[in-house]
This record gives structure tokens, sequence and C-alpha cells, in this order.
């Protein structure tokens, strides 16, 4: 008893309290959100009754949580699966062909990396001021000038990370490939793409994160009601009436999470292998 | 057609051809027999051809989108750009050769105009004036002076007004009373315009090439109308209201010869190409302002000015303090859930797993505020469970709190891909070490977390300079705060970032745009120094350059 206690039993300990730490925030969004009243300070771990009128305010509201949720949603997945696609060429390139400047363009883009771009939040102010008067639809107020914006960041740790998983996979089979008079693009979308099908589940994850998650420069960007995005138009929610709006905010919550959530399932079984080969090559 | 697959296949693979003396290697793609034969049919020639209409097309779109707005503002060098640009681009698409930059070029492309140029723009700006009252050039600034120094002065000219629209741009029409002459006014000037439809009562009901605004739709655009003027040889005609207009004179007006701008009631504001102010006497400036260069004062202002040195310094080091408290904090929960889940004996890890994800998997920036609101004076869960008390309110517990947070949202990255690094130790490693020994801990510490640490160093890397700059965590929880009684641009838990983009003025609309650019090549340089270090450091166990 003893020895299984040391041996398996603090194994279960740990894993529980951390598992408690994990959940009671997620517990507190869920009470909140079925909590009829409401409001921050009749929230508990425990909610006092159950209903959906949160739901129900939160899509008849004045806030147009569906636009909002629409508009994240697609600038999200665009920019995940473009993003992917100009990130996974680039690796492919830096990763089996050998070329003039090539150990030049990695150090450059480990170094651009470095300079987040959020930090040159007012040269992309000026930048997109130009922008908006030549080409409203890339200006502000705009999804796609977000978007546009958010492919700009796409070449940087995903290209490494990419990369990494990339030099896994055993150059013979592209070479095999290229005997059997594959050319370079049939070689690259029908043998490459199917095998690192982990690395870009990972990496489509975590740009569709990020990009949900995205606040500063859409909040410079979006400022028309009908344009922001969930994380723009949720903290506004929250600054307007923050005890009131409490209840539908928890609601509005817990429907942000579910296409993080779903996507999350959905790639779980590459998650790990996807992260760790591709981490450990750097 | 077929330069571009032989091309294709000798750029990368080291044997090209049928002949490659790597008999092993042709097996392993199996159909030795079919290649010849693919070879010649060619069957995505078609492909090829379809490929490149399709690469042409999208070039020619994006030309004919890109080019009237360029031609019609008459920025040459733009339209140089991007006629270059376009150039290379098909030129690369329909070679054979060159194929790397096939694949690099649309993200280069991407990563040039949207992350270099505002990094490049971000130096530049850092040594400018550029803010509020500084946004424009010296001749915008005096056309500004003056048309916003005009008033109306007994026996100028009043028309009446009818707002419209041409090109999207806002234009007056105005009627003169006596003659019932309609004139069109834009930022240009003025000019007569011909075949108007006007009402006895002088509104302009319609103009051909002109679109009549109703009242409704342009009292909403009041502040426009108000700011709008035509400028005109002795003055400016300026709205009063949205029926009627005057033409008055400017009382202040710029005189080149003195390089100033005076007054008929004796004021005198002289240049100052330093500050970019016009000045008076006694050292007051007008409002409107024009971009100068500064040379290094911002950086300086940054570095000496108390009010604002006395607090980078402190910001400096919380902002150390939390960037490497949050990638230890992260790290170590993280490792020690990977190692209690790393045993064949514990049962039901999936389920945990889910579980252990959960908090990277809910929206970051919502769950921020809900943390903030946990963490609420007088209705948070935290400040009922633990006792009342004003967690948010005093800087050390702020930090505290803020740590935390980052604990919660930040340690099931590290659990993940410190599980992934644990799996590929080798169990016999961690054996031998028993055998020879070594207690469990002894075990850990020398043999797998070394391995663990070298698999990880650049994730830890990256880690760090993202929470150097983890502006959501600040900006949601905590905004900054809290505030000293005799500072408020500065908070306790202010990052770099947080405070830059308070001083940029994108909350209150004080603009300081140069300062805060300086502010961001500060930081810049910091990020960059440490992770370079720390990368060439950990060089020579990673292949990252192979």
């Amino acid at each position: 008893m003893i020895k299984w206690l040391r041996d398996v039993g603090w194994r279960y300990a740990v894993v529980l309290v951390v598992c408690a730490f994990a959940l009671f925030p997620v517990v507190f969004v869920v009470s909140a959100a079925i909590n009829p009243l409401g409001t921050l300070g009749s929230t508990g771990l425990v909610p006092e009754g159950a209903s959906l009128s949160n739901f129900h305010d939160l899509l008849t509201g004045d806030h147009p949580f569906a636009k909002w949720f629409l508009n994240s949603v697609i600038i999200a997945l665009i920019s995940a699966f473009a993003g992917l696609l100009i990130s996974v060429a680039a690796a492919y390139a830096f990763s089996r062909m050998r070329f003039r400047g090539r150990r030049v363009g990695l150090l450059s883009i480990l170094l651009i990396q470095m300079f987040p771009q959020f930090l040159a939040i007012v040269a992309i102010f000026i930048v997109f001021t130009e922008v908006t008067e030549l080409y409203p639809t890339f200006g502000f107020n705009e999804p796609w000038g977000l978007l546009v914006l958010y492919l700009g960041g796409a070449l940087g740790v995903n290209t490494y990370l990419m990369k990494g998983y990339l030099d896994t996979v055993p150059k013979e089979i592209d070479e095999s490939a290229t005997m059997d008079g594959a050319s370079h693009v049939q070689t690259f979308f029908r043998i490459i793409l199917p095998l690192v099908g982990p690395v870009l589940a990972v990496t489509a994850m975590l740009s569709f994160i990020g990009t949900i998650n995205e606040f500063l420069i859409a909040n410079v960007f979006l400022r028309d009601t009908e344009a922001k995005t969930l994380a723009v138009g949720m903290y506004g929610m929250l600054t307007d009436k923050r005890d009131a709006n409490f209840g539908m905010f928890a609601a509005a919550t817990l429907l942000t999470a579910i296409p993080t959530v779903s996507l999350f399932l959905w790639l779980q079984r590459y998650i790990v292998s996807g992260l760790t080969a591709g981490a450990v090559k750097g | 057609m077929t330069t571009e697959v032989t091309g294709a296949g000798s750029a990368r693979s080291p044997h090209p051809g049928p002949s490659g003396q790597a008999p092993d290697q042709r097996s392993r793609g199996g159909r030795r027999g079919g290649a010849e034969q693919v070879r010649r049919t060619r069957e995505l020639s078609t492909g090829f051809i379809v490929s490149r209409i399709a690469v042409l097309g999208v070039v020619a779109a994006l030309l004919i989108y890109a080019l009237p707005p360029l031609i019609q503002t008459e920025a040459w060098t733009a339209l140089g750009v991007v006629g270059v640009v376009t150039a290379l681009v098909a030129y690369l698409y329909l070679t054979p050769r060159h194929i790397p930059a096939k694949y690099l070029v649309p993200g280069t492309i991407f990563l040039f105009a949207f992350a270099i140029v505002p990094i490049v723009l971000t130096f530049v700006t850092a040594f400018t004036n550029f803010g509020d009252g500084h946004r424009g050039t010296k001749e915008e600034a005096v056309r500004a002076i003056e048309t916003s120094s005009v008033t109306q002065v007994p026996g100028s000219p009043e028309y009446y007004l009818t707002i419209a629209e041409r090109d999207g741009e806002l234009v007056f029409l105005l009627v003169d009373p006596d003659t019932k002459a309609v004139q069109a006014g834009t930022a240009d000037g003025l000019s007569p315009l011909t075949g108007a439809e006007v009402s006895l009562t002088g509104k302009v009901l319609s103009a051909a090439g002109y679109t009549v605004i109703p009242t409704a739709q342009a009292a909403e655009r009041d502040a426009e109308i108000a700011a709008f003027s035509v400028p005109t040889p002795g003055g400016a005609v300026k709205a009063t209201g949205l029926s009627r207009a005057f033409e008055g004179k400017a009382d202040k007006s710029y005189d080149a010869a003195c390089d100033c701008v005076t007054s008929p009631s004796g004021g005198r504001w002289v240049a100052d190409e330093v500050e970019g102010y016009f000045v008076d006497a006694e050292g007051k400036h007008l409002d409107q302002g024009w971009k100068v260069d500064v040379g290094f004062a911002n950086f300086t202002k940054a570095l000496t000015d108390p009010t604002i040195s006395g607090h980078f310094l402190n910001v400096l080091i919380w902002n150390f303090v939390f960037a490497l408290s949050a990638v230890a904090t992260t790290f170590a929960l993280g490792m020690i859930v990977a190692l209690a889940l790393h045993s064949p004996r514990v049962r039901g890890t999936k389920f945990y797993r889910i579980i252990l994800i959960l908090p990277y998997a809910m929206p970051g920036f919502a769950m921020l505020l809900i943390w903030r609101d946990m963490f609420n004076t007088d209705f948070g869960l935290i400040s009922k469970l633990f006792g009342v008390h004003d967690w948010l309110g005093t800087p050390t517990t702020a930090r505290l709190g803020l740590i935390v947070i980052n604990l919660w949202m930040g340690f099931p990255y590290m659990f993940l891909v410190i599980t992934g690094a644990l799996q590929a130790v080798p169990r016999e490693l961690t054996d031998a070490a028993r055998i020879d020994g070594a207690s469990a801990w002894a075990g850990f510490r020398r043999v797998t977390l070394p391995l663990v640490l070298v698999a990880l160093t650049p994730l830890l890397i990256s880690s760090f300079g993202f929470n150097f700059n983890n502006f959501n965590n600040i900006k949601l929880v905590t905004n900054g705060g809290p505030y000293a009684i005799d500072n408020s641009t500065v908070g306790a838990t202010d990052l770099l970032i947080s405070y830059t983009y308070r001083v940029a003025g994108f909350d209150s609309g004080v603009a300081d745009f140069g300062f805060a650019a300086a502010i961001s090549v500060f930081i810049f340089a910091i990020v960059a120094t440490v992770s370079t270090v720390a990368f060439w450091r950990s060089r020579a166990q990673e292949e990252v350059y192979s």
C-alpha cells in the first residue's frame, strides 16, 4: 500500500489538484452562464438556478454577437488556412532545397519574429491610414485589411515549427517520387503535405487560437460595431455595464469556446506528436 | 514545359535521372517500371498551362485593382513598386527556374509589406515628433491654421448652401442669394456650375455629376462639414449650419518672407523648425504643427525625463520578472503534471489530458476578463473564498494575481510539449540510472531534465519573448493598474508594451506616436538581445541551420 502510494498515488494526487485548478474558472463561467440572475455579484461556483435566459438575451440583445462571432471565425479560419499554405511552402523550400541566401533567410525570419507585429502598431496605423484612403476594402473596419495584416506574421514561428517537422521526413521519399516522374509541385502537394499532417494540424490550430484571441491590432483596426471581432466586441460589452452584462458575457465565452474546443478535439491525436517533433528540431 | 519538370528534380535531388547509383532508393519508390511512362505522358501538362493562366490572371486582377487609386493620387513611387513587384512575380512563375523562390515568395511578400515595412517605419518614426498636432507637412499645418482662423466679417458674401458629394468627396454647392448663380466648392476652390436645378428657397435639388446629400444624413456628418472649408483668394467659404455658408477672411496668414504666421491684430508666430510649431514671443505655440525630425530626443526623453525614466526602470524590472516567472511557473507546473501522467500505471490519461488542455482551448481574451472579475473586490469569487481583499488594488498582489492567471493560461501548452518530449527520452536511460543506484529525483535531475531542456530550449526562448510582450494579460486584467496617485501614465503592472500602447494614445486620443515608436525600438532591442544570446548558447545542441 505504501509502495503504491509512493509510486502511483502521488501521481493521482498531483493530477487531481491540477485538474481542479484548470477547471475552476471554467466551472465559474458555466455557472455564470446558466445563472438566470446574470450578475457578477450573484455568481458563485454553484449556480442558484438554471436557465438559458442569458443565451437568449445575448442573441437577441443590443450587441450584434452573431455578427462578431461570424467575423472572428471567418477571419481566423481564412488566416489559419492561408497562413498555413504560405508558411508550409516556405518551410518546404527551407527544408528540402539548398539555395543561395538560405541561411540568411532563416536567420532574418528569426530576427523579424523578435519584433512582434504589435510593437509596430504605430507604424501599422500609419500604413493603414494610407491604405484606407486608397483601397477602402483593405482599410480600417474591414476584415480583409486585418486578414492581410495577420498574414504578414505568418512566415515566422510557424515556418520554423514546420521546417523542423519536415526535416524528420526522410528525403528518400521525395527523391523516389521525383524519379517516378513527379514534378516538384506534385511532390509537394501529393507526397509531402499528406505526410506532415500532424504539424499542419498543430500549426493551423495555433494560428486559429492566436487569431481568435488577438486583441490589440483588432482593437485599433475595428471601430464599427458591426465590424468587430469577438475579442473587441466582448471587451466593450464588459466595459459598458460590467456587473449587469456578466451572465451574457459568460454565455458568450462558452459559445466562443465551441469552435476552438471542437477543433481541438478533432485534431487531438495529432497535437502532441506535431508539437514535439517540430519543437525538438527547433 | 518539360524543362520545368527535370529542372525541379535536379534542383532538389543530388541523384537525378534513372541512372542513379542507389538501387535501394529506387525500389523504395515502388513503381520503377511506370516512371518512364509517367514522364512521357505528362498528364499534368494541361495542369501546368492552367496554373500558369491562373497565376497570370491573379497578377492581372491585382494590377487592375491596385492601379487606378495610385494613378488618381499620383503616387508614382508606389506605382513603380507595384509594377516591378508584379512583373517579378509574373516572371518567377512563368519561368521553370528559381524553384525555391516559387515557394518562398508568397510568404515573403506578406512578410515584407506587413512586417518589415512597419518595422522600418517604426524606426523612422522614432526619430520624429509625429503625433497629435504634428501629423502632416508644414504646408498642411499652414493651411489648417489659415482656414481654421476664418471668421465672418461685416459685408462678407453669404450663400445658400447645399451639401453634396462627388466621388465620395464632400462638396459645397453654393447659390448666390442675389444672382442665383451656382458654384461648386471643393477643397481645391470654387468653380462655376451650370445646369443645376435650384428651388425657390435656394436649395440645389439636383446637379449633374453631384449627389445631393439629404439633410438627415448631412446632419450626421456635422463635424466633417464644420471642419470643411473652400479656399478663396481672400479667405475661405465655411458653413454655418447646414443651409448657409459665408465667405470669411482668414485672421491668420502665412508670410513666407519671415517664415511666420501673422494676424492683423498684431499676433506674430515664428516657425520653429526644431519643435515643428509656430511660436510667438512669449513661447506659446499654435495648435497645428508639423512633423519634424527630432533626432534622439524621444530616446533621451525615455531615459532622462524624471517623470518617465524613474518609472521606465521600474517597468523594465517588472517586465523581466513577469516574463521570467511566466516561463518558469508554466514550465514547472507543466513538467510536474507531465511527469505524473508519464507512467503506464496511471489510468485514464486521455481523460485527464482533455481536462488539463481546457484552459488553453478556452478563448483567452474572455477568460482574462473572467479572471479579472474573479479577483473583483466586492463580488469576485476569489475575494469571497479568501476573504474580502482588494487583490488587484495593491501592486504586489496585483502582480501575483497576474502570474497566477498567466500560469493557468500557459501551463497546458507546456504540459503538451513536455509530454511529447518525455516520450522521446529513451526509457533505458532512466532505467540505467536507476540500476546504478540513483534516486528517482537524481535520475530526473541528471538524465531526464537535461534531455527535455535540450529539446525545448527554442520553445522556452520564444515563450519568454511572447510573455515579455504579453499585452493581452495586462491590458485586459489590470490595464496596467494600480496607479500611483501622482502618476497616471505608468501603473504598477504595466509592461513596456502596454505602456507604449497608452503613450501612443490609442486609448485616450492624445497621441505621441514618435515617443511610442522610440519605446518600441527599446523593447525590440531588449528582446532581441536576450533571445539572441539564448539562441547562441543553445545552438550547439540544435541543428536549426542544417
